[in-house]
């Protein structure tokens, strides 16, 4: 039964590997030197598919990859509509907070309501989270270099991942507000945990006790 | 040229495929009479209030809405073909005992229900009404494999689910109702586990651990089922929506190449109450086919009646039955 994992080179595709060792799954050449965009691994018919991190849930959904990886961030911009996540496993850790410049008084701009300028890759996130807060604001659309928004003026606040924080503290940014947590999901096409759960629950499984193994050790 | 594009998702239907469609339709309707199901044919349009009498905001949420000229109220375009039959057996025909009812037509949604697919659905279904045990549930499901077989479909894979265990351990925990049970129903619909854990928390242990459990069940029906009693609290409805479940595998086994049960399964509209199912076929990320059991809909009309049924996308079908190979 052939099997394609989605993942997207950088962050993701390291952390995952060590996991996919676990569940006994080794891509045959170097992701990171091969230009294939389709790997074999150890186990047959089991291959990975390098793909944009934001593709991943669309190859998941559309069943062009039976199972992929993608952070929390990814999938609530995507919606997460017909698909699986059953596994959290615990990797790319980061958060999805608003910064501002140093010395912008945002508590004051929350208590006025006032209506403010927000500079975002996240718009879907970012919408929600102004709206549970009740604030009025404008969102602008970027895809990257978030930071260069409040120090050009071109929006009062950013919403971005923050990892360790030195991007924003070298551009003399602040963090006001986290919003959430961020970690990367096993998506699985819901098709594919039906009709080929021979192949994927034991997969899923071995992947749920890797990432829950990782984190005992961290 | 660009004046004809058509909207979005919005699609003509050539020759080929007119042919298959009528001829599936037909061959369907057929099957349906010589099961004593009849004919209904609902309107496209009714008053958005009875339209979706009885639904959830689910179905709302892919209703077109259009202002009636005539009356100044608020139409709607039918989304889904089931709660019609419901209303036109509640309140139009008002038999007693059992009622057999079949459509066939088209439904238009405001967004398409997955990949690929198209906003105008062509829906054909039949719905039982006034059967409330086992024996109704039975009937349907038997019903759709003989139909997928009369539409030349072999090798179909069964999935069943029952909405009443969420319902039961949801009630046993006390949520039933409030933000974390609509939170954990979305939850559960896409097995997101760790969701599950994190808003199951606060609850009794036995609960937590039941709605956490659920996630994880899905798979061979028997492995599942006997999993699922060792799990899950013994109450009345969870036994209850288990044997059901058991006598519906038991029922189709022989009928399919592959039949599962999946527990989190809460994939229909929120209108259905009890045993749910879909069939899948190899290559196809799309169920085949799918429905269930909706007792409440009925009542919303002013007559409760027990009400089961299902749907088949004859579009889908046509295009299944009309490649020789399976699509990847």
């Amino acid at each position: 039964m052939p099997l394609t994992i989605a993942l997207s080179k950088g962050r993701i595709l390291d952390e995952t590997l060590p996991l996919l060792a676990a569940a006994g799954i080794v891509p045959t050449e170097d992701p990171e030197t091969s230009r294939k965009l389709i790997l074999a691994t150890s186990r047959p018919g089991v291959s990975l598919m390098i793909v944009r991190a934001s593709d991943v849930p669309t190859y998941v959904q559309w069943g062009a990859a039976d199972l992929g990886v993608a952070g929390k961030d990814v999938l609530l911009e995507h919606g997460g509509h017909g698909l699986y996540q059953p596994v959290d496993l615990g990797i790319a850790r980061c958060r999805m907070s608003v910064a501002t410049k140093r010395g912008y008084d945002w508590a004051g701009t929350v208590q006025r309501g006032a209506r403010i300028r927000v500079a975002t890759k996240y718009v879907e996130i970012a919408r929600e989270h102004f709206a549970a807060k009740g604030m009025h604001v404008d969102l602008i659309k970027l895809y990257g270099s978030m930071e260069l928004a409040p120090l050009s003026g071109l929006a009062d606040a950013i919403v971005d991942l923050v990892s360790s924080g030195n991007t924003l503290k070298a551009n003399d940014l602040v963090e006001v507000e986290t919003i959430m947590p961020i970690t990367a999901r096993l998506v699985v096409n819901p098709a594919a945990l039906k009709l080929k759960r021979e192949a994927v629950k034991p997969l899923v499984d071995a992947l749920a006790a890797a990432a829950t193994a990782q984190r005992a050790v961290a | 040229m660009r004046n004809w594009i058509l909207p979005e998702a919005i699609e003509d239907i050539l020759p080929a495929e007119a042919a298959r469609i009528e001829s599936l339709r037909r061959r369907l309707l057929d099957h349906f009479s010589a099961h004593g199901y009849r004919l209904v044919q609902p309107p496209l349009v009714e008053h958005l209030e009875s339209l979706l009498t009885g639904t959830g905001r689910d179905l709302e949420l892919q209703t077109f809405k259009v202002v009636d000229p005539l009356s100044g109220r608020m139409l709607g375009v039918r989304a889904d073909t089931t709660p019609q039959v419901a209303r036109i057996d509640a309140h139009l025909l008002n038999e007693a005992g059992v009622t057999r009812l079949c459509y066939a037509g088209s439904v238009l949604r405001t967004m398409p229900a997955g990949p690929g697919t198209t906003r105008e659905v062509v829906q054909i279904g039949a719905e039982l009404f006034g059967e409330p045990g086992i024996a109704g549930d039975r009937e349907v499901v038997r019903l759709l494999l003989s139909s997928l077989r009369e539409a030349g479909l072999a090798r179909l894979h069964l999935d069943l689910g029952h909405v009443g265990v969420y319902r039961a351990l949801a009630a046993g925990a006390g949520i039933a109702g409030n933000a974390e049970d609509g939170e954990l129903f979305a939850a559960l619909r896409v097995k997101d586990a760790p969701a599950v854990a994190a808003l199951t928390s606060r609850l009794p242990a036995a609960w937590r651990e039941a709605l956490c459990a659920l996630p994880g069940l899905y798979g061979p029906a028997g492995e599942v089922l006997a999993d699922a009693r060792a799990r899950l609290p013994d109450t009345p409805a969870i036994a209850n929506a288990l044997s059901a479940l058991d006598a519906l595998a038991v029922a189709a086994a022989d009928e399919v190449e592959a039949l599962h049960v999946d527990l989190a399964d809460l994939t229909g509209y929120h209108y259905q109450n009890g045993a749910i199912f879909s069939v899948f076929t190899a290559g196809q990320t799309r169920a085949l086919g799918n429905g269930g059991r909706y007792d409440g809909i009925g009542k919303a009309f002013g007559r409760a009646r027990p009400a089961t049924g299902f749907t088949l996308d004859l579009r889908h079908l046509a295009d299944v039955t009309g490649v020789t190979a399976p699509r990847a």
